[in-house]
């Protein structure tokens, strides 16, 4: 392979970039679109709830409800940081 | 009873106004009577694409507010005998319009016309509402652009869930995806979406491709829908739109580059 084809072929085409980030994106927005309204500000709450104890980002929550006939599933990741990187000591340990 | 048809996308300037005077060109010159109703008020557009920017006595608003009966409003076009168009008010806002006002106006013209366009605004607020509201068909038109694919699926969940039909529990609105802007040498350098690509994201049926055409300023600056064009490439894709709106089966056309001959290539550049 040529330098030349090599270059090219490293950085991957700005479409296809835009197709991915699309379809991440839209399908996101689709779930969103057919989630009960209660669920953005749930997120929210939890979120709080959850920073009492250990430090995370926003986005280290994410919320996905999911229905099929007889039922609905309310699923729920949050990814905690590693081990001393961002958690708070235990409560009573905090200064006041 | 007429088809009533809106012409919408959320995102601004990808070609709903282009799309709605071609259609009902095409749809008018194939026998269909038909009205093309300009909901953009404030912002009235249709007027000047179709050429009959002079002849604008009464408005939508107008026939809203009952100050104008509809067809003293209803501006017939020069060129063909089945089409009229209706022009949005230029000095209102978009709270001129009314639920009950428009669907007032679209019944009355369901008893005369087979197909009302309604040619929407940008955005998702009001206007944008009461152009798809009463609709059965949506065109969806899009850019293979990010944004305004975003946008188009967008519409497609408020199509789905805030229209007429969504609310009676009826069939829901039919919707076609009209790709415009179409580049296919850029799509072919891999840097413009493909209509693969954006058919994949939005799974919508595909009424047409229109190519990013210089055909579309020439046409708008002599107030003639582009479809009239029948030269131009542009023109051309929405005659198969069209075609294909009313049921044939076409295969689509400008989806890739043109294939200059050697003169063309020495030439033209
Ligand atoms: N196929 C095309 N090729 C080249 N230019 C185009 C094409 N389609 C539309 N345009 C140009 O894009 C611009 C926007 O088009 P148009 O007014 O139809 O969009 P719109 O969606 O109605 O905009 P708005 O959201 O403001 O109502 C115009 O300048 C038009 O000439
Ligand atoms: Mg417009």
């Amino acid at each position: 392979m040529g330098l030349l084809s090599y270059f090219r072929s490293a950085r991957p085409k700005s479409a296809q970039v835009a197709k991915e980030r699309l379809q991440i994106l839209v399908a996101h927005e689709r779930q969103m679109r057919d989630a009960p309204s209660y669920l953005p500000q749930m997120q929210r709450e939890l979120l709080a709830v959850i920073r009492k104890y250990v430090h995370v980002n926003d986005d280290a929550i994410s919320i996905q409800m999911e229905q099929d006939d007889n039922h609905e599933i309310l699923e729920v990741n949050i990814v905690l940081p590693e081990e001393g990187a961002g958690r708070l000591k235990t409560p009573e340990l905090r200064g006041n | 009873m007429a088809r009533i048809i809106v012409v919408t996308s959320g995102k601004g300037g990808v070609g709903k106004t282009t799309t709605a005077a071609s259609l009902a060109m095409g749809l008018a010159l194939r026998g269909n009577r038909t009205a093309v109703i300009d909901f953009d008020v404030g912002l009235r557009n249709l007027d000047l694409i179709m050429g009959c920017e002079r002849r604008v006595v009464y408005d939508f608003v107008n026939v809203i507010n009952q100050e104008a009966h509809l067809r003293q409003a209803l501006i017939r076009d020069k060129r063909c005998d089945d089409l009229y168009i209706l022009p949005a008010s230029q000095t209102r806002d978009k709270d001129a319009l009314t639920k009950e006002g428009v669907g007032r106006v679209l019944e009355e013209l369901s008893e005369d016309f087979d197909y009302v366009i309604c040619d929407s605004p940008a955005g998702i607020e009001k206007g944008a509402f009461l152009a798809m509201y009463y609709a059965d068909d949506a065109i969806v038109v899009s850019n293979p652009e990010v944004s305004s694919v975003r946008d188009a699926d967008r519409m497609v969940g408020i199509l789905s869930s805030k229209s007429r039909r969504a609310e009676l529990g009826e069939e829901p609105i039919k919707e076609h995806l009209l790709l415009t802007r179409y580049d296919p040498k850029r799509v072919e350098r891999g840097e413009m979406l493909s209509v693969d690509d954006v058919l994949e994201i939005l799974a919508l049926p595909l009424l047409g491709v229109i190519p990013e055409s210089q055909a579309v300023l020439n046409a708008s600056n002599e107030g003639v829908p582009v479809i009239l064009d029948e030269k131009s490439n542009a023109g051309q894709a929405y005659r198969d739109a069209v075609a294909r709106y009313l049921g044939e089966d076409l295969p689509q056309r400008f989806i890739r580059p043109e294939r200059k001959g050697l003169i063309g290539r020495l030439f033209g550049g």
